[in-house]
């Protein structure tokens, strides 16, 4: 490879960045100025507010509870949080006429992750920080859920504030977790796989980060609003009917949804036009396939939240009645919109999964992935799928039940294209060499939870059945089988798998082996009498419950104790690891074949010095099969 | 397979079928797990007794349970297999064969997978519309309606209560439910405020509770006993709270208590609004 002669115009400027003195480093676009714009901006917003809307601004403020301040106080504040943080540079200066660079402050040293970085490398470090503090918020408020449910009546908090912690554990987990997946892994490693220098939106890359940032603490912020009743679904009335804390919610998941339409957009952006030479769609590796799959829905389902966010804002705040029966309205109309959007969701939490453990396997059977286009075929058959099935929330509703038998028909079939994952995730194990390491660990357990997911799922997807399980505890055991059983635990894979190519720094083994093992039998533990509770008909979301149901809720919440002391494990390691031992990774430890193992750590800003030119998939291990000539193979070869 | 190591010389010739010896174990553990799903877990499988409907989501309960042992028991046993099996020797850095699929497995797959779930939907379709919606709240015009006669309850749910109406009993609403024994009952459930579910765990019957709709579910109860309805659906604080008695009684029984009912609370009945598939609340507005 001839390194010299072919520099990256796009790098050249920020290549000699001088080292500024502090004081001149805090003047500028940067974190502090964004908080210190973003103070600003949702005090202007409130101000607005109340001189628009309020019989009396002393009541109004007193009170709280004039919903076009807060909202426009939300948005005044992520707005100036925005400009501060120099997202309106570019187009200002494009405006004016004069040249802006395609990167921005990529040799900053630890600077850069406190920024606008239009390295794809820095962004995906900073979503896997960022999404992991808010993770830990939405891990507490699930253990001060569950140390409220050794009681059978509201003991440790109130019914309200049991409802906040059930509403911002749910929405934190669903919004953060959109973006999982491909904030940190997908950003950080499908340019690399596919061969490209950059993502092809690298500011927009950037600002869905951000926003994700902006988001997070404004759920946070409910708190000081008197939090929300309504659960992650904010389902109305009861949404039109609760303080200004919902308020938190509707701006929290439209910022969401604006975050996962941009990056969806992105996503599919880079990976249809920036595939180096060679890299066709029938090598490209079976992440990139899973991402690009998880970005169309995001693309598709997105506007759909905030749109109907926006209508649920617009009834709060300046009476509207989209959903308010009183006014003309129909409390259907938000389940309907909210599920045409919830139910491709859950898929957007379950793509990426898929994508990392059949990415993970080869590596750790030595074996060429076992049937890829049956893979690919699976995950793009669930994204269509994924759109046709969202009223098998509604079942018992009254909404349209004439096509329930349609739904129930659309909800089963779904498994068959999850199905063809099974398949390949079996047949890549078929006579292999696996070894134990730790990702794979978390690959073997991803399939034994979504199975007991998966399997779960068909007896809610029959009318008769669900209609004794919707909205009890088994419904929510099934999806915590496979979002924490099947996103998280890929999630933690890719972790241990990547972050020592991420960092160039090794985790500790034995606490790693540790974190796995007593978060795999915690979370069954866990989970799996919540099954039974459903079926012994404990509701969902409720702080008081029958009296004969402790026992079993106690040995719940003892194991969801070990669950999250699981991941004090992981915390400790990650602190230990990364910041104290800091024993440098080998340079390609798993001896995987997958492009980005190939190149230097850290890897460098431009990735590579010549565009690499792919002639094969990266699955090329194992030893040759010799081909039977004149009959068939064996059936199990 | 015994020609197998002349075919293929790159495998070790002591290399077992797998294939064959994987499908027995796997063929073997269904036939003895399959039964025991049914007859130990079976019976856990929620309410049976209390009516047709509840008896009728039991038995569908055990049938999907059947029908997931297998395939449940297929992956598990593949990966603990494979767990025995497929590993790599102690240190030593093996490649495994570069196996890249087969259509005759993958056809096989995806023709069973998607026979069973047809399956299981055309089974779930009778079922359901045999059954008049199995209990299910099923909307204002169920699509399948129980011939005979019915008797009209309508449940009208509130933050953070139930109330039960009998319009053929001159519209006299109660604080708790009573059904007659072997009647088919038709409830028709309403909300005043937000969205509630009405649940009648031991009778399976559970209909969302929608402000300005009517949502229609079928039962029929089988055993006199009393129950609980409970809300199954986030309603505010005291979701948790919103927990009615209920009974079911013999026919004459049911008489006595609706007549003493009503002449009870004749003086309330007259001051309620006549009797209405739904009633259109004011708009929500929090308090200003």
């Amino acid at each position: 490879m001839n390194v010299t002669n072919t520099p990256d115009p796009d790098t050249t400027a920020s290549a000699a960045a001088n080292p500024r003195p502090v004081w001149r480093r805090l003047i500028g676009f940067n974190l502090l100025t964004a908080v210190i714009l973003g103070v600003g901006g949702y005090y202007l917003g409130w101000w607005i507010g109340h001189l628009i809307k309020g019989p009396s601004y002393a009541y109004e403020s007193a009170t709280d509870e004039n919903d076009v301040a807060l909202l426009l106080g939300y948005l005044g504040g992520v707005l100036g949080f925005l400009i501060g943080m120099g997202f309106a540079n570019y187009p200002i200066s494009r405006l004016l006429g004069r040249p802006a660079s395609l990167r921005e402050k990529e040799g900053e040293g630890i600077g850069r992750y406190f920024g606008l970085c239009t390295d794809h490398k820095v962004v995906g470090m900073q979503y896997l920080v960022g999404i992991g503090v808010f993770f830990f918020i939405g891990g507490l408020n699930a253990m001060m859920i569950r140390a409220e449910l050794l009681h059978d009546t509201p003991t440790i908090v109130g019914p309200n504030q049991y409802l906040t912690l059930v509403g911002v554990h749910g929405t934190m987990m669903m919004g953060m977790m959109t973006s999982g997946v491909l904030g940190p892994f997908a950003n950080y490693f499908v340019p690399i796989m596919i061969g490209a220098r950059r993502m092809a939106f690298p500011r927009i890359e950037s600002l869905t980060f951000w926003l994700l940032m902006a988001a997070g603490f404004i759920l946070v912020s409910t708190i000081f609003f008197g939090g929300f009743p309504t659960g992650w679904t904010g389902y109305q009335p009861l949404n039109d009917q609760a303080v200004a804390g919902m308020d938190s919610y509707i701006c929290f998941f439209a910022l969401v949804g604006i975050s996962m339409a941009l990056l969806g957009m992105n996503m599919i952006a880079t990976i249809l036009t920036m595939r180096a030479p060679g890299m066709t769609w029938s090598r490209l590796p079976i992440f990139v396939w899973a991402v690009f799959g998880t970005a169309v829905l995001m693309v598709l389902a997105a506007p759909m939240l905030i749109a109907t966010l926006g209508m649920a804002a617009l009834d709060r705040s300046i009476n509207t009645s989209f959903f308010i029966a009183g006014g003309g309205g129909s409390s259907y109309l938000f389940e309907n919109l909210f599920w045409f959007f919830g139910h491709p969701e859950v898929y957007i939490l379950a793509l990426p999964g898929f994508g990392i453990v059949l990415e993970l396997l080869p590596v750790f059977v030595r074996k060429p992935l076992w049937g890829y286009k049956l893979a690919i075929s699976g995950m793009l058959g669930v994204s269509l799928l994924s759109f046709f099935v969202w009223q098998h929330h509604l079942f018992v509703s009254g909404i349209n039940a004439d096509l329930r038998p349609f739904y129930m028909l659309s909800t089963e079939i779904i498994s068959v294209p999850t199905g063809f994952i099974f398949l390949c995730f079996m047949g890549t194990l078929w006579k292999g060499r696996m070894s134990l390491t730790v990702p794979m660990l978390f690959c073997l357990a991803w399939a034994f939870n979504f199975l007991i997911g998966g399997t779960s799922g068909v007896v809610l997807s029959d009318v008769a059945t669900d209609t004794q399980l919707h909205g009890s505890f088994f419904v929510m055991a099934h999806f915590h089988y496979t979002i924490m059983g099947g996103l998280i635990f890929s999630f933690f894979a890719a972790i241990y798998y990547w972050v020592p190519k991420m960092t160039g720094l090794r985790f500790n083994e034995t606490l790693a082996k540790w974190h796995f093992w007593l978060m795999f039998l915690a979370f069954n533990s866990t989970f799996l009498p919540l099954f039974a509770l459903g079926i012994m008909g404990m509701p969902r979301r409720v702080s008081s419950y029958e009296a004969s149901l402790v026992p079993l809720n106690t040995w719940v919440s003892i194991s969801a104790f070990v669950l999250g002391f699981s991941m004090l494990i992981f915390i400790v390691n990650t602190v230990y690891s990364m910041i104290f031992a800091r024993v440098p990774a080998e340079a390609n430890p798993w001896n995987s074949k997958s492009t980005e193992w190939q190149l230097p750590t850290p890897v460098p800003v431009h990735n590579f010095d010549q565009i690499p030119v792919f002639d094969s998939d990266p699955y090329d291990y194992g030893t040759p099969v010799p081909i039977a000539i004149g009959r068939s193979a064996p059936a199990g070869a | 397979m015994s020609s197998e190591s002349s075919v293929a010389p790159g495998l070790a010739p002591e290399e077992p079928n797998h294939w064959r010896r994987f499908l027995s174990i796997w063929v073997i553990a269904s036939v003895i797990g399959t039964p025991l799903i049914v007859l130990l877990v079976g019976p856990l499988l929620g309410p049976s007794t209390g009516s047709e409907e509840a008896g009728g989501q039991h038995t569908i309960m055990t049938v999907l349970a059947a029908v997931a042992t297998p395939v449940f028991m297929l992956v598990v046993l593949f990966i603990a297999y494979s767990l025995v099996y497929f590993r790599q020797e102690k240190g030593a850095a093996l490649e495994g064969p570069a196996i890249r699929g087969n259509a005759r497995v993958q056809a096989v797959w995806i023709v069973v997978t998607s026979l069973i779930v047809l399956g299981l939907a055309v089974y779930g379709t009778y079922e359901l519309e045999d059954h008049y919606g199995h209990g299910s709240g099923s909307g204002p015009n169920p699509l399948t309606v129980p011939s005979g006669p019915k008797l009209p309850v309508q449940v009208i749910a509130q933050q953070w209560l139930f109330t039960y109406r009998y319009p053929t009993y001159g519209g006299v609403e109660t604080t708790h439910l009573e059904l007659p024994v072997d009647q088919e009952v038709e409830f028709n459930v309403t909300s005043l405020d937000v969205i509630h579910s009405f649940w009648a765990y031991k009778l399976g019957v559970k209909a969302d509770a929608n402000p300005g709709a009517n949502n229609i579910a079928f039962v029929k109860p089988t055993k006199e006993e009393s129950f609980e309805v409970r809300c199954a659906e986030l309603c505010g604080i005291w979701h948790g709270a919103m927990v009615n008695p209920g009974k079911v009684v013999s026919a004459t029984a049911f008489n006595t208590w609706i007549h003493e009912q009503q002449a009870r609370l004749a003086p309330a009945t007259k001051a309620l609004p006549s009797y209405s598939k739904t009633y259109i609340p004011e708009p929500t507005r929090r308090a200003e």
